[in-house]
């Protein structure tokens, strides 16, 4: 119980320094691109919500920087971040809530495939060890996991989008189409779902397969796997029940943490296969120079990257006992 | 019930470690035997090397090892399953790294019972509570981590657990070196009770020779991956006959009788990597004599107990000869320190 | 000192991926350092026809803008290469300095850096790269090696500390504090040469992950549009849309030589992997293939 307040006491740390960087953000980049936002803005926002976007850019002279911190807060607790200039007058929350649905589905399913499947690899690989698969894999990994994500995307682009024609390589469904949830709908959003989640896939697996692997063959070092060999188990048992538990479990929250990394590749996904989700949508942003819908998207990614985490350290809880005891 | 014949194993790399060198011996129904050298003489491996526990890159190379009448050095993985834990299970130096860590106690137990058979879940709680009763453990502890044990009552469990199907040999990697010296007399006592009250045998490794004697019924003394004596617990402490269980006993001062200097063997054990032309123990014997250097003694018995020693070995020499010998004939001075506790 | 470096240059003969990555490394260091030798052209000239295929003239081809592409290839290994080192070197020695104190001071203060450190790991790099380059607009060199350096520490720093902290019961730092020793010099003096296989391996691991964050920040503009690096190589082949137009090498030849690149630091970081964790070195078998527990090929494969 201790272990799950403190992981939660770190979420809650970290929270505050996320949304504490968020405000500092504009305030210290130089330039005060806050001043020049304004200025469009003045005119064609209501006084409320010009004093919002004021608190949150650090434009509002009138108040001193505590008072304007504690209304920021107050304003991303409740759900006000902002209104997007770009999409003005949606505010920003609105914005954001479009392209949530398109991430997830992409980079969530994908990123839990990753993990399945490299995990699966890193184990196997681990028990034949000096086999075929464990030749094989690592260096192979090794090398996929240097090459950077954009590119495989690019690549995939070229081969299987404008070469073979096999599959669409830009947007997120037939643009054409009307959304529904229909079958035939459903069936353009997987089609062009397919090259991005398989570019991000193949990026990605490569840093759970080696660590899984690294933490196997440590693990198969240890005494209580000869003591249940020494058990006459059978060595499937072997190797999920007293290998693979003991590999994955120390490092579930490691793995969640090197999550911050995979949202990266998914951005840079997303970019290069028009691809509409939230990563997407940051870079569009930068671009049109739409502050409040780009920090209230870093805000987002960050929370949501907090929670992964979150939900990593209560498996843990959950499912490694040693963590229950009073430490 | 078990032989072992000749068994040779080696650790495969550029210079193959051959850590156990053509070791033949035998243990009868409900006998204790104790196997004590020092680190490093090749004990435990011996011990995985027999239970076909062993890892690469250790290999066994040579040799078989007869159990109940099957040779387990070429039998497969399937026929060796039905074998372990049955007929012969192993108990471990710590329990806190031979426990899987992350399965409660009575689940490890219930691994291994399914493991055997089709029990019930009744069946199962029955014969774990019963064997944790056997070391005096409540066995409320079935639901306990092994985190949330102390020491001695891990390696209890440990035992427990090695009796779960009442096998008839259980092998012993040093389960006492982890606990303290009252522990390990309680523990050693159990051991002994369990014995006498099931009959199993007992193959027990340890670096302490003290301890395992006074329970042991017969001793086993290694060196340097090969047996240096062996015989009934009795003579082999009482009279040791080769000079490494002297020098071994000598380490070990009685409690009662006059104050002696302290005296330990001196030198380190030697490289396995390299073969060897002479005995293995020459370099630091204190009664070692010129052919020692070049010719290998094999082991020849004396007295009931077998010994690797050129002292019994030459039929022309007289040993006792040897004695007065070795003050003049060794010229290392380190040991003459060791010849006047020498007889 | 000394026989660090030669205990390092064992380990990577002794690895062949090891050998393979020093050996691409080093051919990217001499292409940096003598550009000249290998390129002809000038880089950054507009001067050729443009979009041109693959020829005698131009190995691979020229640019939307009329630049010859392996000119741009070899000129822009400098850049990479500075950017790789300099961030490199500096978030491996932050990493090291505030990983080892934690590590070393214990207590309050471990706990102070370790939440810190834990902080700033936690927080997504690459979107917080994104709006940091986003206000300052034109990242040149410098402004990208510091961004990267203050922010890529963390999860070196995470490593280094674990690995001190298993140092630090040894005896000879005992040996250390008992001569009194000041802890500024048991830290430099004392643990840091001991760990400086983990320390290459760190500085690797952020080498390579600076050359793929750099180059990525580049792809999606938010670099110097007009140096000459790989990244940016990209930017402008995705600009003129290479791909769909059909001059594949102007995307192909920066994205492979950034891949190279980032194996060359991966496969030197196996050997020194090995070095630390000597499980991972690879078991040396005899003809007979054993299953890691010891079954043996009876006939058939056995392995019940």
């Amino acid at each position: 119980m201790r272990y799950v307040l403190r992981r939660a006491g770190f979420f809650l740390v970290t929270l505050w320094a996320a949304v504490t960087l968020n405000f500092f953000l504009p305030r210290m980049m130089p330039g005060n691109p806050a001043v020049a936002m304004m200025a469009k803005f003045r005119g064609r926002v209501s006084g409320q919500e010009l004093a919002a976007l004021e608190t949150l850019f650090g434009a509002n002279n009138r108040q001193s920087l505590p008072v304007q911190y504690v209304h920021y807060l107050g304003d991303i607790a409740s759900g006000n971040w902002g209104t997007s200039l770009f999409y003005f007058p949606s505010p920003v929350s609105q914005v954001i809530r479009g392209a949530i649905f398109w991430t997830l589905g992409l980079v969530g399913v994908t990123t839990i495939l990753a993990f399945a499947l490299g995990t699966g690899v890193g184990i196997v690989a681990a028990w034949r060890r000096g086999g075929l698969l464990d030749s094989i894999a690592p260096p192979l990994l090794v090398i996929t996991s240097a090459i950077p994500y954009f590119w495989v995307g690019m690549m995939f682009i070229l081969i299987f989008g404008l070469k073979l024609q096999w599959l669409p390589w830009s947007g997120g469904a037939d643009l054409t189409a009307t959304p529904a949830w229909t079958l035939s709908y459903l069936g353009t959003v997987l089609q062009h779902a397919l090259l991005p989640a398989l570019a991000l896939l193949i990026t990605t697996i490569g840093t759970w397969t080696l660590t899984m692997r690294n933490n196997m063959v440590t693990t198969l070092a240890e005494d209580y796997v000869r003591m249940a060999r020494a058990k006459g188990l059978r060595p499937s048992r072997i190797m999920f029940d007293y290998a693979a538990r003991n590999a994955v479990l120390p490092n579930l929250t490691g793995f969640a943490m090197s999550l911050g990394f995979i949202v990266g590749g998914a951005i840079l996904i997303e970019y290069v296969f028009n691809y509409p989700g939230v990563g997407y949508m940051l870079l569009q942003a930068v671009e049109n120079e739409d502050y409040p819908l780009m920090q209230g998207l870093f805000l987002l990614i960050t929370v949501a990257v907090l929670v992964a985490i979150l939900l990593a350290d209560i498996a843990t809880a959950i499912f490694d006992p040693r963590t229950r005891s009073a430490q | 019930m078990l032989e072992v014949s000749g068994l040779t194993v080696e650790y495969a790399a550029n210079r193959p470690v051959r850590a156990v060198d053509n070791v033949s011996f035998s243990v009868a129904s409900g006998e204790f035997l104790g196997i004590v050298g020092e680190s490093g003489c090749g004990k435990s491996t011996l011990l995985f090397g027999i239970a076909q526990l062993l890892s690469p890159p250790a290999e066994i190379t040579a040799g078989s090892v007869t159990f109940d009448g099957t040779n387990l050095v070429t039998m497969t993985q399937r026929q060796l399953s039905a074998i372990r834990w049955r007929d012969l299970s192993v108990v471990m130096q710590s329990a806190m790294n031979a426990l899987n860590p992350v399965k409660s106690i009575g689940a490890q137990f219930a691994d291994v019972l399914r493991a055997h058979g089709r029990p019930s879940r009744k069946e199962i709680a029955d014969r774990s509570a019963e064997v944790l009763r056997l070391v005096s453990i409540d066995p409320v502890h079935l639901h306990s981590y092994p985190h949330q044990l102390s020491g001695g009552m891990r390696q209890r469990a440990m035992i427990a657990m090695a009796l779960l199907f009442t096998p008839d040999l259980v092998i012993m990697d040093e389960p006492t070196s982890a606990l303290d010296v009252v522990a390990q007399r309680s523990l050693m006592t159990q051991i002994k009770d369990l014995q006498a009250k099931l009959g199993f045998a007992i193959i027990f490794v340890t670096h302490d020779m003290s301890l395992v004697s006074h329970f042991s019924d017969r001793l086993m003394v290694m060196y340097a991956g090969q047996i240096a004596e062996i015989g009934d617990t009795r003579q082999v402490f009482g009279t040791p006959l080769h000079p490494y269980s002297r020098g071994l006993l000598d380490a070990f001062p009685g409690i009662r009788g006059p104050r002696v200097a302290l005296t330990g063997i001196p030198g380190a054990p030697p490289d396995l990597s390299v073969t060897h032309a002479g005995c293995r123990f020459e370099p630091r014997c204190a009664r070692r004599m010129p052919e020692c250097q070049t010719t290998a003694p094999d082991l020849v018995n004396r007295d009931g107990s077998d010994v690797r020693c050129l002292l019994y070995t030459a039929p022309a020499t007289d040993p006792d000869a040897g004695t007065d010998a070795s003050a003049t004939t060794s010229t290392d001075a380190t040991t003459s320190t060791n010849a006047g506790t020498a007889q | 000192m000394k026989d660090s470096f030669l205990r390092f240059g064992r380990a990577i003969a002794r690895s062949r991926k090891a050998t393979v990555g020093a050996l691409l490394l080093a051919m990217f260091v001499v292409l940096a350092l003598f550009p000249g030798l290998f390129a002809r052209d000038s880089p950054t000239a507009e001067a050729y026809t443009r979009n041109l295929g693959p020829s005698s003239a131009h190995l691979f081809g020229t640019t939307g803008l009329g630049q010859d592409v392996f000119a741009q290839a070899v000129y822009g290994t400098g850049q990479v290469l500075e950017i790789a080192f300099g961030a490199g070197l500096a978030s491996t020695l932050i990493a090291a300095l505030i990983g080892v104190a934690a590590a070393y001071l214990g207590g309050f203060w471990d706990g102070v850096l370790n939440l810190f450190t834990d902080v700033v790991l936690v927080i997504p790099l690459f979107p917080l790269l994104i709006v940091i380059a986003a206000y300052v607009h034109s990242s040149g060199t410098g402004v990208l090696i510091a961004v990267l350096t203050f922010t890529g520490w963390s999860y070196t720093a995470r490593q280094l500390r674990s690995q001190a902290l298993s140092l630090r019961s040894r005896d000879f730092l005992a040996a250390a504090r008992v001569r009194g020793e000041r802890a500024a010099y048991i830290i430099t003096v004392e643990i840091l040469p001991t760990m400086s296989s983990l320390l290459v391996a760190a500085f690797l691991t952020n080498a390579l992950y600076d050359v793929l964050f750099a180059s990525s920040l580049q792809f999606i503009g938010l670099g110097d549009p007009d140096a000459t690096s790989w990244g940016t190589m990209l930017y402008w082949a995705q600009s003129n849309e290479a791909l769909q137009t059909g001059y594949y090498l102007q995307a192909i030849v920066p994205g492979a030589c950034i891949a190279l690149l980032g194996a060359a630091f991966a496969l030197l970081n196996y050997a020194f992997d090995e070095i630390g964790n000597p499980a991972l070195r690879p078991v040396r078998r005899r003809r007979t293939l054993s299953w890691p527990l010891g079954g043996r090929r009876v006939g058939r494969l056995e392995h019940a």
